[in-house]
This record gives C-alpha cells, sequence and structure tokens, in this order.
C-alpha cells in the first residue's frame, strides 16, 4: 500500500536555522584558514610565561625578523603545493641568489644591481623547474631534488667555494634598518603575503592555480593552460627564492654557497602545511602559511630563551609540527563531505 | 509524513532502521527515517538525488553516525553501528559505485584482504585460493582465484566485490547503481546473481534510478523524498505513476521535453566532423550537426562514442579528422580551441573529469567565463561572478543553501547541474553531452531534458551521447548508432528510418534492420 503521498514539500527549514548553517559555514571556513591561529597564541603565552624576556619589544621585532625570509619562502611554497607540487630546491636557489646578489653589488657605482640579480637568477631557476614539470611532464619531487643538488653546486661554484663580502653592501638596509620602527625585512614579509593573497584569492590566475590542484583533468577540460600555471607557480617560488637571498645577503654582507639556505625548503614545507594547506592541492590559503612560518620562528626563538639545549629544540620543533597537522586533521574531519 | 501503519507478515525484520535522523552543517539530510529490510527479499530504495538515499545507506554501513535519538535493529536486537568495521561484523556489506579492489592482486589476494589467511607468520596463498574457489564457482564466475583483477572487466570485478561480502558471512548487501557501467548482457548477468542470492537467503537493498530495473528485480520499494521516508510498495503495487508522484510529490506531466522543431525549420549545418579517427577504439567517424538539432549518439558502453567526443573537443590526440564549423575549416589540438570556437564537451565522470569538488558553487560555475569576465590584469570580477551563480542556481533550481557551499556536498543531480550550467555560461554554439544524466535522479533529468530543448530552440547544435534508449528516443531528433569505433548506422531525420528502440539496438548489436538506412564511414547530410 502506499500509506502516504505527501504532495506538499516538508517542513523546510525555517530561515533562524538558514541563518545559523550559514554562520556556521563562515565560522568552518574561517576556522579553515586560521585553524592554526590558537597553537599561535597559546605558544606566545606559554613562553611568555616562561620567560620576560620573550615578550620584550627587542625580541618581538627579532622573531618577526627571523620568520620573514621563511615566511617569503613559504609564500611562494604556498603557491607550489596549491597545484599539488613540491620545490625542493628553494634553499639552494636562495644560496645561489645571495651569492649573484653579493657578487653584483661589488660591481663599482651601480651596486643596487645586486637586487635584481637576485631576482633574476632565482626567477630563472624556478623556471627552469617549472618547464622540466610543465613541457617533460616530470614529477616536481624529482625536478627539484635534483636541482636542490644541483643549484647548489652552482652557488658553490659562482663564489669558487669561497665566502663573498662586501663591508659596503648598498642595500645593506634590507637587512639592517627600519622604517617607522618596523624593520625592512618585516615590510618586505608582510607585501608577499598581502601580494600573494591578492593573487589567489582576487585574480583569475589564482582560480586556476587552485582549480590545477584541484582537479587537474578538470581543470584542462575547462581550456585552463595547465603549463601556463605550472611555470608561474615555479617561478613565483623561484623569484621569492631570489628575494630570500637578497634579503640574506643585505642581512649578512656576506654570502657562502655552502652553507646559506642548507635546509631552508624544509622550514618552508613546515610554515605550508601547518597553515593548513593541502598537500595534494587544492586547498590552502597564504594567511594560515603566515601563521605558520610564525609559529616556527616564535618555536626556536622561545626553545633558545627558555634555555631548552640544542637538541632537544629540534626533537621539540619536530614533535610540535606532527602534532598540530594531527589536530587539524581530527578538526576537520567533521566536516560534512558526501 | 511517515508511518506506516499497514499489516506486515509476522516474520520479524532482519534489520529495521527507526527515527534515523542525519544532520550535516546547513542541511538536515535525513530526518526521521524508518526502513524494514527482510531475509530473501530484494528492497529497491528509490528518490531524487539529494533525497538521502546515499546518506542512509552511509549511515547503515557505518560511515556516517546517525544522530542521536535513532535505532538500528539487526533481528529485533539493538546494535551500535560506529564505523565500517562494526557494519561488517554485523554482515551489511556495500559494493561500491567506485569499485574499491586493488587491481594489482589476485581475486583471491582481494577477497582475503585484511582477513589473510596465514601459517603462522606467512601468508598461506593455496589455503586462500582453495577457500574462496567454491565460492567463486558457486556465484558463476569464469575466472579463477589466481587471476589478476586489472584483467578482469567491471562486471567480473562486480562479482569479486559481492563474493567478498559474502565470503565475509555479509547478510545485507548494500549496491548502489551497480548497473552504471555495465552493458545490456552484463546486467542480465547481474540479476541473475542478485536472484541467486536473494535464494539465498541474503536481503539486497538496491538503489538505481533506472525504473525497468527496479520492475525487473524488487520485492518492495521504499521511497524517500526530502530526506525523509515516503512510503513503501510490494512488487504487485508498483506503477510508474505512484512512483514518479512519491519521489518528486507532483505529477510529472511531459517528462521529456522537445518542443524545437528540427525537422520543419531545420537549421544549416553548424558542425561538420569528418574522418576521425585515433586507430583503436574511433575508426572514420563523421557526422553532420544542424543548427538547432539534438543529434544522439547510441551504442553499446566501450563502442567508442566517448572516445569519439573527445577526439572532436581536442582532449585526446587524434590521427585524422577534420571540423568545419559554419562552412569554415577549423584546428582544435587541445581544449582550450575548442572552447574559443564555442565547441563545449560535458563530461561523463563529472567527478573526476569536471567539477572541482573542493570550490564554491559560484567558483565552478564561472570557472572557464572568469577569464572572460575579469577586470584589466586579470583581476576577479567577483560581483559579476556572484550574479552568475545566484542566476544559475535559480534557472536550473541547483538546491543549495548558498553559493559559496562546497560542489562536493551536493547530490550528484544538484553537482550536474552546477556543472551544465559552467558549460552554458560559455554560451556554445555546440554543445556535445556525454551521458548528461547518468546518476541523476527523475526531477533533475526532467529538468535538464528541459534545458536540452531550450538550447536547441535557441540554435545551438545539441549532441547527446547516451546509454538510456528512452532518454535518446525522447529528446533527439536524429540517432546515430556507433558499434565497434565505427558509425553503423543512423536513425531518425527528415528521410530516416523512425527512432525506435529496434531500429537502434539492431545497429548497435550489429544485426542490419530492415527499412532502416545503413550508413559506414559515408555521411551525408
Amino acid at each position: 500500500m502506499v500509506e502516504e503521498i505527501n504532495a506538499t514539500a516538508p517542513a523546510t527549514a525555517s530561515t533562524e536555522q538558514k541563518r545559523r548553517a550559514e554562520r556556521h559555514l563562515r565560522m568552518q571556513g574561517m576556522v579553515r584558514t586560521l585553524g592554526m591561529l590558537p597553537v599561535l597564541i597559546l605558544l606566545c603565552i606559554a613562553f611568555y610565561l616562561m620567560t620576560s624576556r620573550f615578550g620584550s619589544l627587542q625580541n618581538v621585532s627579532i622573531i618577526a625578523q627571523q620568520a620573514a625570509i621563511n615566511t617569503v619562502l613559504a609564500a611562494g611554497m604556498t603557491f607550489v603545493i596549491l597545484t599539488g607540487g613540491i620545490d625542493l630546491s628553494v634553499g639552494s636557489i636562495l644560496a645561489a641568489s645571495a651569492m649573484a646578489a653579493v657578487i653584483a653589488s661589488l660591481i663599482p657605482d651601480i651596486g643596487l644591481i645586486g637586487i635584481p640579480a637576485a631576482l633574476v637568477c632565482g626567477l630563472i631557476f624556478g623556471l627552469i623547474n617549472g618547464s622540466l614539470i610543465a613541457f617533460m611532464r616530470l614529477p616536481p619531487f624529482i625536478v627539484t631534488l635534483g636541482s636542490l643538488t644541483a643549484v647548489r653546486g652552482v652557488a658553490r661554484l659562482m663564489g669558487h667555494d669561497t665566502t663573498v663580502f662586501n663591508a659596503n653592501l648598498p642595500f645593506a638596509f634590507l637587512g639592517n634598518a627600519s622604517l617607522f620602527g618596523i624593520p625592512w625585512l618585516v615590510i618586505i614579509a608582510f607585501l608577499v603575503i598581502v601580494a600573494s593573497w591578492f593573487v589567489l584569492k582576487r585574480t583569475v590566475l589564482g582560480v586556476h592555480i587552485y582549480s590545477v590542484g584541484g582537479n587537474p583533468d578538470a581543470a584542462r577540460l575547462s581550456g585552463i593552460k595547465v603549463w601556463r600555471v605550472l611555470l608561474f607557480v615555479y617561478g613565483t617560488s623561484g623569484l621569492l627564492a631570489g628575494l630570500g637571498g637578497a634579503m640574506s645577503a643585505a642581512r649578512l654582507y656576506a654570502a657562502n654557497g655552502v652553507q646559506l639556505g642548507q635546509s631552508y625548503e624544509l622550514d618552508a614545507i613546515a610554515a605550508v602545511i601547518l597553515g593548513g594547506t593541502s598537500f595534494v592541492g587544492g586547498i590552502g590559503s597564504v594567511w594560515g602559511t603566515l601563521v605558520g612560518a610564525l609559529i616556527i620562528a616564535v618555536l626556536s626563538n622561545g626553545l633558545i630563551l627558555t634555555g631548552v639545549p640544542d637538541v632537544w629544540q629540534y626533537i621539540i620543533k619536530g614533535l610540535i609540527i606532527i602534532v598540530a597537522v594531527a589536530l587539524d586533521r581530527l578538526r576537520t574531519k567533521g566536516s560534512a563531505r558526501t | 509524513m511517515q508511518q506506516q501503519t499497514e499489516p506486515r507478515p509476522v516474520q520479524t525484520p532482519l534489520l529495521e532502521m527507526r527515527h534515523i535522523s542525519k544532520t550535516f552543517p546547513g542541511v538536515r539530510a535525513l530526518s526521521n527515517v524508518d526502513l524494514a529490510i527482510y531475509p530473501g527479499e530484494i528492497h529497491s530504495l528509490m528518490g531524487e538525488n539529494g533525497a538521502g538515499k546515499s546518506t542512509l545507506m552511509k549511515v547503515l554501513s557505518g560511515a556516517y553516525q546517525a544522530d542521536p535519538g535513532g535505532e538500528i535493529l539487526l533481528e529485533g536486537k539493538p546494535i551500535a553501528l560506529n564505523g565500517p568495521l562494526s557494519a561488517k561484523q554485523h554482515g551489511i556489506a556495500v559494493i561500491y559505485q567506485e569499485l574499491s579492489l586493488s587491481p594489482n592482486l589476485t581475486v583471491a589476494e582481494n577477497i582475503y584482504l585484511g582477513r589473510e589467511k596465514k601459517t603462522g607468520f606467512f601468508v598461506d596463498r593455496s589455503g586462500m585460493i582453495e577457500g574462496c574457489r567454491e565460492l567463486l564457482k558457486r556465484l558463476g564466475a569464469t575466472f579463477g582465484p589466481t587471476t589478476h583483477v586489472e584483467t578482469l572487466s567491471i562486471a567480473e570485478r562486480q562479482l569479486v566485490e559481492i563474493a567478498r561480502a559474502i565470503h565475509a558471512d555479509a547478510r545485507i548487501l548494500i549496491m548502489d547503481e551497480p548497473t552504471t557501467a555495465l552493458s545490456a548482457r552484463e546486467t542480465d548477468g547481474l540479476f541473475e546473481l542478485i536472484r541467486k542470492l536473494k535464494a539465498d537467503g541474503l536481503a539486497i537493498v538496491y538503489i538505481s534510478h533506472r525504473m525497468a530495473e527496479i520492475y525487473d528485480l524488487s520485492d518492495r520499494v521504499s521511497v524517500l523524498r526530502d530526506g525523509s521516508y515516503v512510503g513503501s510498495l510490494m512488487r504487485d503495487e508498483l506503477s510508474a505513476d505512484v512512483l514518479v508522484k512519491m519521489m518528486v510529490g507532483r505529477d510529472l506531466a511531459g517528462f521529456y521535453t522537445k518542443s524545437h522543431d528540427a525537422h520543419g525549420s531545420r537549421g544549416h549545418v553548424i558542425l561538420s566532423v569528418r574522418d576521425f579517427s585515433d586507430r583503436t577504439r574511433v575508426r572514420g567517424c563523421g557526422f553532420d550537426l544542424h543548427q538547432g538539432e539534438v543529434l544522439g549518439i547510441a551504442g553499446l558502453v566501450g563502442s567508442g562514442r566517448t572516445e569519439f567526443a573527445r577526439l572532436i573537443f581536442g582532449a585526446d590526440p587524434k590521427v585524422s579528422g577534420t571540423v568545419e564549423l559554419e562552412g569554415k575549416r577549423i584546428d582544435i589540438s587541445s581544449p582550450r580551441e575548442a572552447l574559443d570556437h564555442g565547441i563545449v564537451y560535458l563530461t561523463e565522470d563529472r567527478k573526476a573529469q569536471g567539477l572541482f569538488l573542493d570550490m564554491s558553487v559560484e567558483s565552478n560555475v564561472n570557472l572557464v567565463v572568469y577569464g572572460r569576465d575579469a577586470k584589466a590584469g586579470g583581476i576577479l570580477d567577483l560581483g559579476k561572478a556572484r550574479a552568475r551563480a545566484l542566476e544559475a542556481i535559480r534557472s536550473l533550481s541547483i538546491r543549495v543553501a548558498n553559493q559559496n557551499i562546497e560542489v562536493g556536498s551536493l547530490s550528484g543531480g544538484n553537482q550536474q547541474k552546477v556543472l551544465l550550467s559552467r558549460l552554458m555560461e560559455i554560451k556554445p554554439r555546440v554543445l556535445i553531452l556525454d551521458e548528461p544524466t547518468r546518476g541523476v535522479d527523475i526531477g533533475a533529468k526532467s529538468e535538464i531534458y528541459r534545458v536540452i530543448d531550450g538550447l536547441a530552440k535557441a540554435g545551438t547544435g545539441v549532441v547527446v551521447i547516451s546509454s538510456e534508449l528512452p532518454e535518446v528516443i525522447g529528446i533527439c531528433d536524429r540517432v546515430l548508432v556507433m558499434r565497434e569505433g565505427v558509425i553503423e548506422g543512423e536513425v531518425g531525420g527528415p528521410d530516416g528510418a523512425p527512432v525506435t528502440q529496434e531500429n537502434i539496438m539492431t545497429f548497435a548489436t550489429g544485426l542490419k534492420p530492415t527499412g532502416a538506412e545503413e550508413r559506414r564511414e559515408t555521411v551525408h547530410g
């Protein structure tokens, strides 16, 4: 028997319910973007309670400067990881670019050319990575693992395996001076984050980056030039590594092809992942990356100030990254998905 | 709306769900659903997409937790389903739409996956092989336990899944649209198997949108609508009218819309495709498409229809083939170029190749036109994008709380509407639709037909690839039939044979009909 055929629509959710649901969704979006912000705040409070030096204006400034270069690299890394790729070569590119910056700065009269030299150097290496990935269809992990080693070699070659100095570095202000009390390093990092956010969320290119990471097949069928997107993200990652190189050189008045930028790629990747960007691509935001980079800087700084031995700093940092991401998994598991 | 009070056979249900509700943020997917499943019965579950069938089955299989307040009884005793494992332990098994086998392993290894037989520390291979040989034979498998799954057809893989469930002592099998990827013969084989299982006393919960299958199989049909239980029909009470009314809550007058008149006022040839080949799956295919015409491409699964369409669209590399658009020769070597010419393709696999599931409805609708709408420097026009999304939601009645919701959380029918509206934003001159209503419920189907008809009326040339013959017959003016990579014949058109099921099937199966015009590798517009 047909028990009942109800011809009218069933009671739809009342407007009040709907509004609550909408608010819930908005909250969820915010939680996803700023997911790790509470962790950052908790860490700050903990360190503040443990040592009075942590909260001093001077120390805050130090933390911000320490985070700056990693933030710049991690912003580039965010672009790459959003497409589902990875860039392991940023540390090496940073070293090579810093070499280029210092060497170019030694040219009399036009020493400021060091900055564009670093940027161009980074961009070229990034575009080489991008070309191999976009046109030869090689896996990003393999390509950038190769350039991690090769570019490191180039960096050493550039200085004939020695450290290059320039005591009168014309752009030293970048690494050491402030504008209205805010260090240039911090200003640059912040501008990079804002620019990245704008590209990702407000431009057609940004939508295409998310699309390629979210569903490469659908992206191609939708007429998106996937190669152009890949070239852009690896180019950007290289360019920002070049910027990071200029910042390092400015800070140190010197560059060394062997040591500079060693394992920076790992901190950059950690910042991106801590920031809630999905490792398979398509989901994430550059503000999250900023929070991730700050967490790493606060941890390093705080552990030093509280007198934790060097060995333990490594262990604690590693564990906190894993625990933070595990917590994040637990938290986002609740979101509906059919 | 619920409460069934009809007299039941005294038999205790094998499984009973009482007052099951499930709330997601923003959506109440199930509200107060009751369902009883008896041993030895094939119980079909029907409802439009978004009606809650899949959610209910996910509750039953432990993938979702129901809201507090409901209960699930197995043979009269309440049980707690708090994960897929506990559902399995209670004998509830799901045969997934997306098959969940490991293709690189053998049949036996797949059947024993997670429950490997061991002798001490080592896997007991021969024990596993012998342990399922008998079962496979009983289920009518033509392959042995040592066959690698990657060499099996989809139908055969399905059989392996069923064997795995039965081997793990499942008593309730849930099958969600199991025939979507099967040919007619394979479907018959599956039905035979399902009946065999029923005779063994298993309960089968069968979900399908295909009316014919429901009639063929069901002992009982239960209908869900908007997350609520509407009612059940016994086998002898089944009628299409009543079922449709139960599913959509209203009469469905004019299910197929065909108000455009392509024969009377047949437009000029808009697209002329010649001699398309990829050497293996498509050989020498071509057709003429008229303005305002709906051209069907029928054929069995694997006859090369999708491959042909993808070649035209530039999605796959072709060996030969020319395209003329409005009489002008054009070159298409990538989807981008096809789209630039206004030739648009709707993929048959919307999840894998069409939608960006993590992105919002708004982004999905606007994806292709973002560039066209953008302000100087490629900056998004968010106001326009929002307006387009809202208009699409309204005109295609996409059921969604707002345009910022992720597409992945929508039901199949609503997802398809989102994808379709993305393509319509391009204002296509030629629209190639590959299985436009696959996995889509009746209400959404009817709306999609209305959209297709509207496009044809506005002068778009539409190509519809479909495995559902009633659909092809209902909406197409002319139908090409493909078989083994070639266009075997054509029915319909001003002077062709009538578009009937028989005429199409004879071409599709290779038996020549009488009266229907034969065509092979030649085209006459």
